[in-house]
């Protein structure tokens, strides 16, 4: 009984953050457009499947996952855990080493269940007629959030200003958008934006208040914000970076194919 | 019908392969590096197969609903012709989504008990409620001025880097001026504001207008709405703790 409370309860939930879309979306094919859509019926069908879709899986989310999940952000940052002598005094930033990896780990599997991305990925190699893999972009920007949130926990850790990484990875973003191929650009900014969603932000929030908790003189308050901005920062580097190794190995082979024939 | 179920084992199979990942972390971290039982096993196999089916569900209903309908509407535009409706359109999109979305109306919240606890504001319920809904309206407008811009340059055709460069000297300056408990936030907020039924539609919308307006590659042109609507929030929210402060 409680369960089908718990669906009813995420469904309402759901239809109220959509609503505000459908009624943009209506109301403009209604009174702007004045046309009508097309395939009308598999097309609200496809709108029902969405809303159901999305029911089941942030139930499934807040059952399995982000109770689980942000129990293990605690106890990974725990001091007793990581085996510090005294827990009022911080540790050598290496001592906190099963942190970085399981904020890696954590950020890149959950940016591949990640929907928005898939969505963004399948539309990438729709009109692309395939020259942009949707796998291949979705590992990369996993790689990319991954190392980001890496990262991300080594500034809680050491203490460092945000801002400093922040802007240095701008400057590599711009230098490495003078010398990307120009189709994946775009693209490339677009990843950024998608990977922090449904998944990854709940987990990822926790483990960085979980660590700013945790770690002596840091301020959750201040320190516990940050590493959402480093999961979207670091994508667009990653899939620059997939674009222009992509570039390079096409010109390696071109330039050794015609040798290889002689 | 067959095609429907097949189409639909073919999603089912490979949202299994999507959430195997995440399984196989929380999995080894418990056992192998905690060294814990997994606590409540039945939940949490409840809970995948939720989340399976769900996945499924919303991969689905995508290719069947929210992309045609993004796309059907580009197309109409374009052939309408009427630059002002499309502006509008693309204004309400940006805005109507993010006002209602979760995860800025509880980052928002966090943000009024920082600048509550800072000092910067009088720690009681109505000025944080003030604040946190000021902060919210403040991103819902950076939005919908993103989206407005990014139809612009679509239909311009402007390369996206110089927009977004522009955008990212923007932020450092803000960084500059702005109070320092708002730039955690400010940085966070471009990440929370697109939603995962905002992208496939904005994603449609800009794909969509660039395959039909002449000239546009819908690859170099059509992408780039999302990286707007994550950028200007960050602006907009650090311009917000200026003049809040």
């Amino acid at each position: 009984m409680t369960a089908l409370m718990n669906f009813i309860d995420t469904l309402v939930l759901t239809i109220r953050d959509v609503l505000p879309i459908l009624a943009i979306l209506i109301g403009f094919q209604l009174f702007v457009l004045r046309r009508k859509i097309p395939n009308l019926k598999p097309v609200a069908i496809g709108f029902v499947f969405v809303l159901f879709g999305l029911t089941f899986f942030l139930l499934g989310l807040e059952k399995a996952l982000f109770p689980l999940g942000k129990l293990m952000a605690e106890q990974l940052t725990n001091p007793d855990f990581l085996g510090l002598p005294d827990p009022t005094v911080k540790g050598h930033w290496l001592d906190y080493s099963w942190v970085y990896l399981f904020a890696f780990a954590i950020g890149f599997s959950t940016t591949i269940a990640e929907p928005s991305l898939l969505a963004v990925a399948i539309k990438a190699q729709q009109v692309s007629g395939g020259a942009i893999a949707a796998t291949g972009l979705r590992i990369a920007v996993a790689l990319g959030v991954a190392i980001g949130i890496s990262i991300g926990t080594y500034r809680i850790v050491s203490g460092t200003p945000l801002t400093y990484y922040i802007i240095a990875g701008y400057i590599v973003v711009i230098i490495q958008t003078f010398y990307a191929p120009k189709i994946i650009t775009a693209l490339a900014y677009d990843s950024g934006g998608v990977t922090t969603s449904t998944v990854t932000v709940p987990l990822v929030a926790a483990l960085g208040l979980g660590l700013s908790t945790q770690v002596p003189g840091s301020n959750p308050l201040l320190d516990g914000f940050g590493l959402i901005a480093f999961a979207s920062l670091f994508p667009i580097m990653a899939v620059l970076g997939y674009a222009q190794i992509g570039e390079w190995r096409n010109r390696r082979q071109n330039k050794s194919q015609p040798q290889g024939e002689r | 019908m067959l095609k429907f179920v097949k189409h639909l084992a073919r999603t089912l199979k490979n949202s299994i392969r999507d959430l195997l990942p995440i399984f196989a972390v929380i999995a080894f971290f418990q056992l192998a590096v905690l060294q814990q039982p997994i606590p409540n096993l039945p939940d949490l196999v409840i809970g995948f197969m939720l989340v399976v089916i769900g996945l499924t569900l919303f991969i689905y209903g995508l290719e069947t609903g929210l992309f045609p309908i993004g796309e059907n509407m580009a197309r109409d535009f374009a052939s309408k012709g009427s630059l002002p409706w499309l502006l509008a359109f693309a204004f309400a999109l940006g805005f109507g989504t993010t006002v209602a979305e979760p995860a800025l109306i509880a980052v928002a919240d966090e943000a009024a008990q920082v600048a509550a606890t800072g000092g910067m504001i009088e720690d009681n319920e109505s000025s944080r409620t003030e604040y946190a809904s000021g902060l919210r309206l403040t991103v819902a407008l950076s939005v919908g001025f993103a989206i407005l811009l990014g139809v612009i340059r679509i239909i311009k055709g402007w390369p996206v880097q110089y927009l977004i460069i522009g955008g990212y000297i923007g932020v450092v300056i803000m960084t500059y001026f702005a109070p320092d408990e708002i730039i955690g936030i400010a940085y966070d907020s471009g990440g929370v504001t697109t939603s995962t039924i905002t992208v496939p539609l904005v994603t449609a919308l800009g794909v969509g207008l660039a395959s039909n307006i002449k000239g546009r590659n819908p690859v170099i042109d059509g992408f780039g709405l999302i990286a707007f609507a994550s950028l200007s929030p960050m602006i907009f929210v650090m311009g917000f703790g200026i003049i809040v402060t």
